[in-house]
């Protein structure tokens, strides 16, 4: 655990996080909250009532003008053509060799405006890659970079709706999952509502600006304590996605790792017109057997598997792949892991091994996502 | 956070209960605060010979992996076989019911801290 530099970026809500107890660390450059109550404590809380989450650190990118959607085709796996204004799209950002420039989800909030937003650590680089596909047809659109304009406040759980309705007069039992409206919130802020997480809840985020970030989190705290509501740092907000499989950009998904074997096959779309940033390649991965492929683990016998962690075969022998996340899942209280092993030991029920660090530690394929919403 | 006056402490925030030739060895609260929920603890087998600064086991929280190093040279004569079961209960009683090992020492080892020099040692470090 590194303590955050003197120069760590802060968000609006720095001082609601020492307030309320959070454990400051160092993520991607910014100072954030890993914890406040507790790992196991905030999980579960956001499992059975709700979480709050301060994701402000992500990257916000316009994409506006005449040709925006045609430059999203074209740089992005998904096929923005399909998206309506008003929803929300989960994609991949591919260099020309397929391999990852990070996952992000784009908002249409008009046919010719575009929220594009992106992981932080990935934020200036991602900016930069996007300016350079760009500059490759001169589109009729604009990119500007606004991650410092916004305030994000994530509320996930079952009771997310209920406390988020408490703070603005839209009405979010219309809005589906992966849609949006743009209205106010705690009076006259303006707000983006996206029914979207990382959690495999039910829930929201809320895009604000940057300055109304700490009333808005208060008066949502205020609506959602006595509903249970928790602060959650980045440890459950880790544990709640890895118990869904998602991916996090550094583990599952890199500049060395293409969608498909990321399990993103799902929003990589080979068929639509655009020759998209990285299709080429792309194609001729899939035409060909794939080396590996990523699965979920239970531990049969003791042990923790943690990122990087080699996995054998059953026998313990033949080395077959990685650990790229693992943790003892607060839902599910036991062992699990998200792993590259190759297509013939995918299947579920299959046994193999994690060497922990040095000790041979017996696993199985188990179908994903690890927990069920009930 | 109040550590107990009858316990010796170590710069890795081990405590050791000396009684007649024996040390019972845990972590203080201090370092079971650090490492947040714990939910996974390795000890060795009874037996073991340990010198000092041998790893001895592990303890895991959710995020993190933490070896567990010897405060002194001696054989281990117990195991709290409990813990693994119930690792939690090291973040519930870190300075007693959650102690891991015993060991046999010939020696009281040197440069312990007593509670007053670890709770100014602890002070440092923020």
């Amino acid at each position: 655990m590194s303590h955050p530099p003197a120069q760590a970026k802060r968000t609006a809500l720095y001082d609601e996080h020492l307030r309320l107890g959070g454990r400051m660390i160092d993520f991607g450059g910014w100072d954030l909250p890993v914890q406040y109550s507790g790992v196991m404590d905030e999980h579960l809380a956001c499992r059975k009532a709700a979480g709050i989450f301060d994701v402000s650190h992500m990257g916000e990118i316009h994409v506006e003008g005449p040709e925006a959607e045609t430059f999203l085709n074209d740089l992005l796996t998904n096929n923005v053509t399909q998206v309506a204004v008003g929803q929300a799209q989960y994609s991949a950002m591919c260099f020309d060799h397929g391999g990852c420039v990070d996952d992000l989800i784009l908002y249409k909030r008009a046919p010719d405006r575009f929220l594009v937003v992106v992981n932080a650590s990935n934020d200036a680089k991602d900016f930069e890659w996007m300016q350079s596909v760009w500059s490759r047809k001169n589109y009729r659109c604009t990119l500007s970079h606004q991650s410092s304009k916004y305030s994000q406040i994530a509320v996930q759980g079952p009771q997310a709706q209920a406390i988020v309705q408490k703070i603005t007069a839209l009405p979010l039992a219309s809005i589906e999952t992966y849609w949006f409206q743009e209205g106010t919130v705690c009076g006259d802020t303006l707000a983006l509502l996206a029914r979207t997480g990382y959690t495999g809840e039910d829930g929201f985020e809320i895009y604000v600006p940057w300055e109304a970030g700490p009333a808005v989190w208060r008066a949502l705290f205020e609506a959602g304590a006595p509903l249970g509501l928790k602060p959650c740092g980045l440890g459950a907000r880790d544990t709640l996605r890895l118990e869904m499989k998602y991916p996090l950009y550094g583990n599952e998904l890199g500049a060395s790792i293409h969608p498909l074997e990321a399990g993103l096959g799902w929003v990589t779309k080979l068929n639509k017109p655009n020759d998209f940033v990285g299709k080429a390649a792309l194609v001729s991965a899939k035409a060909q057997a794939p080396a590996r492929t990523l699965v979920g683990l239970r531990m049969l016998d003791r042990g923790i598997p943690r990122h990087g962690y080699p996995v054998f075969d059953a026998s313990g022998l033949t080395p077959v792949g990685e650990v790229t996340s693992g943790t003892q899942s607060p839902s599910l209280g036991q062992a699990i892991a998200i792993a590259f092993v190759p297509p013939a030991l995918s299947a579920v029920g299959t046994r193999i091994t994690v060497d922990i660090r040095g000790t041979k530690v017996a696993a199985e394929v188990v179908s994903t996502p690890f927990y069920k919403r009930s | 956070m109040r550590f107990p006056k009858e316990l010796k402490y170590t710069k890795d925030h081990e405590w050791l209960r000396l009684e007649g030739g024996v040390a019972t060895v845990g972590i203080t609260d201090h370092a079971q605060g650090a490492l947040g929920d714990i939910v996974y603890v390795d000890l060795p087998k009874v037996g073991k010979e340990l010198k000092v600064g041998d790893t001895f086991g592990v303890v895991e929280s959710i995020k993190a992996v933490s070896d567990l190093y010897a405060p002194a040279t001696g054989k281990v004569v117990e195991i709290n076989s409990a813990l693994a079961g119930d690792p939690a209960q090291i973040n519930r009683d870190p300075h007693s019911g959650a102690w891991m090992i015993k060991l046999a020492i010939a020696a009281e080892p040197q440069g312990l801290m007593d509670a007053d020099a670890y709770t100014a040692y602890v002070a440092s470090l923020k």
